[in-house]
């Protein structure tokens, strides 16, 4: 075992961790709160080449694995970029799975975002992720995978995580697959969307950490830093181990399903997803509470994170079924004694 | 980053598996349980003969210079398996200490034995008022002639009752800043000044108080230089670094809770594994135990690597922190049965949760309490404002 990134993997770790710092800035997140995206972002990540990061090079993209992809959005999510990025690498690898070249070469040039129905759909996706400003996302609709491209609202459904969510009709979807091969594709596709969010949320806590251990180095209270109160610093130290784990957890199942281990990737994924969620959701509400009153004004960004933690695992459903989840995938159906 | 184990690793898991498949008898468990010594001289022999107690120490001397991962996947291994380790423990790491700071006469007269299994040492660093507070050890040393006299007394003293030898730390200067007059000693147990009283901890796990009443010791004894004692400790915990104890029996708790759970069931005939809190407990220990190995492996990963950090308090604090999370919502979920102990014929799992209970506050106490790992990775990790 090594846990050394290599040269590749820490290039990757450097242009991301960079360009966001840069490109999603407190103030390019607030700005975009109401649309829930950032349009020059996108752009400017296009460039970069990062949505393609993850599909073939036969494909015409970066040829990278989900491990690398990790690596990426773990840096998005610590910046909060206020893009699609999970959702269109997972669906751009969906198109690939599936074997949609021409879809996939469509997507890939005309440069818009993309997203993913998480769950199956009748006629309605309801709060597509990103629905308010992706042309196109794929849904699966009995027991079909279509690829619907129609006009974006532009306007999300109010939410409270400033997220791009809107409901989108599947009505006219093209169908990409068909029966057991397309819910088999989807259902990967929405485990890597789960690895992937875990991966943005431990961005995410991390970040909001580092926002607390900086705020309660400063700030002073009974003419001391607040932060030499062992009370506040048992609090935070606390999450250091834990943050380190949900990243190992996350880049130990990327790295497996990047090695061909992909019958782990479901359980792996549930668990990514469930560690992480409730580690970002206690870290954002503990350094939020320790910023006392100022936390719960809008101009101190741990709010930012604070929303966020609880909005983007929320997307797919309530994370405590990704416990019976892994419970039937570990131990069988309940009843099946 | 790449999570292949390495075979090297993988391969010396096998050997000691095999080491104790043989050795680790239901014999020797039930004598542990019946005791609460966790020492069989049989099993520490065999591993000795391997050569494992020297496998923290550096090749040049003597040892088998065994990298962190290796010695992580030796206490990983004993954890799993449940042996008593202790004597393991302790045997390596005074040989370690005295592999690098241990005289000639030390090593041909306490070394040697230890490595070949003949003998053990316990570990004499708590007081009754001196805990945490590790470097407050108010034992005393006074040089008296050519020696020695020690007086005080030591709590906590775990196999006091098979060690040949104490590694005391006392007390040698008052006159200075509590961790600059301190002294480390060898402490023959069979001197007749020294006194050893049993005492049971509730998971049934003997430790001791010891009693030194005027010992008087030779300053070949003597480990380190005087007033010293303070980078001997160093130097101990330098080899504990990467090998975070405790990170793994959270998977033998939960192989074990699963094992009974497949076939359980309660009064009236249902499985305990279809009722929807036992299974979200479970995965809740699953996903637990899978991050508790994680950062056992990473901790070991740094200290190969010599990267300095706080890895193996992180370890520490969540694998055993999550133990006993662990053991509690186990226990629960077996229901009044649960209340078993092993003793109870019927008892779920031999009595293995309900006894995980019990033992768990020991995991988050001895080698540091979960408070003195958070003050750490406060001060190191975080980097955080001095304490108030
Ligand atoms: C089964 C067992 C075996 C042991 N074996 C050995 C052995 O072989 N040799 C040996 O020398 N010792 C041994 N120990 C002792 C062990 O190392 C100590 O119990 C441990 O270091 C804690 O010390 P204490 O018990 O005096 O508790 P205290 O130090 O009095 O702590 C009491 C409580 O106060 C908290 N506390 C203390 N200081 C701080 C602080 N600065 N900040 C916040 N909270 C704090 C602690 O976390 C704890 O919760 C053993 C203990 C057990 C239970």
């Amino acid at each position: 075992m090594d846990l050394t990134l290599t040269d590749d993997q820490a290039a990757v770790v450097e242009l991301f961790s960079s360009f966001f710092a840069r490109e999603s800035s407190p103030a390019v997140v607030r700005a975009s709160e109401a649309l829930g995206f950032a349009p020059m972002l996108w752009a400017r990540l296009q460039a970069l080449g990062a949505g393609a990061i993850s599909v073939g090079e036969s494909f015409g993209g970066g040829g990278a694995g989900l491990l690398d992809a990790a690596l990426a959005v773990e840096q998005a999510g610590r910046h909060l970029a206020p893009v699609p990025l999970v959702e269109h690498i997972v669906t751009s690898r969906l198109l690939e799975r599936v074997g949609a070249a021409d879809e996939l070469a469509g997507v890939l040039e005309r440069g818009d975002p993309v997203s993913l129905a998480l769950r199956p759909v009748a006629t309605t996706a309801h709060l597509l992720p990103g629905g308010a400003v992706v042309p196109t996302f794929a849904a699966l609709t009995g027991e079909r995978l279509v690829l619907v491209r129609s006009e974006a609202p532009g306007v999300p459904t109010p939410n409270g995580s400033g997220l791009a969510v809107a409901d989108r009709s599947v009505v006219d979807g093209a169908p990409l697959a068909r029966g057991a091969s397309a819910v088999g594709a989807h259902s990967t596709a929405v485990d890597e969307w789960r690895l992937l969010t875990a991966a943005m949320l431990v961005g995410l806590a991390d970040a909001a950490l580092e926002i607390g251990v900086a705020y309660v180095s400063e700030r002073h209270q009974f003419g001391v830093p607040i932060g030499s109160f062992q009370a506040i610093q048992h609090g935070l130290a606390e999450f250091p181990g834990p943050v380190s784990g949900a990243r190992l957890l996350v880049a130990r199942a990327a790295w497996r399903a990047d090695h061909d281990e992909n019958d782990r990737l479901p359980v792996d994924a549930s668990m990514a997803l469930l560690f992480a969620t409730e580690l970002a959701r206690s870290v954002t509400s503990r350094v939020l509470h320790y910023h006392g009153g100022y936390g719960v004004m809008e101009e101190y960004d741990i709010q930012l994170h604070y929303r966020r933690a609880r909005g983007w695992p929320a997307q797919l459903g309530d994370p405590a079924a990704e416990l019976d989840r892994v419970a039937r995938l570990l131990y069988g159906p309940s009843g099946g004694r | 980053m790449d999570f292949a184990r390495d075979p090297a690793i993988l391969a010396f898991q096998e050997e000691v598996r095999a080491v104790l498949a043989e050795h680790l008898t239901t014999d020797v468990l039930e004598r542990v349980d019946a005791t609460g010594t966790h020492h069989d001289w049989g099993l520490h022999r065999a591993i000795a003969a391997r050569g494992w107690l020297a496998a923290a120490l550096p090749r040049e001397l003597g040892g088998q210079g065994r990298g962190a991962d290796q010695l992580a996947a030796l206490f990983r291994e004993v954890e799993l398996a449940g042996a008593p380790y202790d004597g393991m423990a302790n045997t390596m790491m005074v040989a370690f200490v005295l592999g690098h700071l241990g005289s000639a006469f030390q090593r041909a007269e306490v070394l040697a034995p230890l490595l070949a299994g003949d003998a053990i040492p316990c570990l004499g660093y708590s007081e009754p008022d001196s805990g945490s507070d590790v470097a407050a050890a108010a034992t005393s040393a006074v040089r008296t002639g050519d020696g020695w006299t020690i007086t005080g007394q030591k709590m906590f003293t775990s196999l006091a009752e098979e060690a040949r030898w104490a590694f005391l730390l006392t007390r040698t200067n008052q006159d200075v800043p509590k961790h600059r007059g301190l002294t480390f000693f060898l402490v023959p147990m069979d001197d007749p000044r020294v006194e050893v009283r049993p005492v049971r901890t509730l998971s049934g796990k003997r430790t001791n108080i010891t009693f030194y009443d005027g010992v008087h010791v030779g300053d070949e004894w003597r480990v380190g230089e005087v007033d010293d004692g303070w980078q001997v400790m160093l130097v101990a915990l330098a080899f504990e670094r990467g090998v975070a104890g405790g990170v793994s029996d959270i998977t033998a708790l939960y192989d074990a809770a699963l094992a009974h759970l497949r076939d359980a069931v309660d009064d009236d005939g249902r499985h305990l594994l279809d009722d929807p809190h036992v299974r979200s407990r479970l995965v809740r220990v699953a996903i637990d135990k899978e991050v508790a190995e994680l950062l056992g492996d990473r901790a070991a990963w740094a200290a190969v690597n010599g990267i300095p950090n706080q890895e193996g308090a992180e370890a520490k604090l969540f694998g055993t922190e999550a133990f006993g999370r662990a053991a509690g919502a186990l226990l629960d979920a077996l229901g009044p049965a649960g209340l078993l102990v092993h003793a109870a014929l019927d008892a779920p799992a031999g009595g293995t949760l309900e006894h995980a209970y019990r033992y768990a506050p020991i995991l988050t106490t001895a080698g540091g309490t979960s408070e003195i790992q958070k003050n750490l990775i406060a001060e190191r990790t975080l980097g955080l404002p001095r304490r108030r």
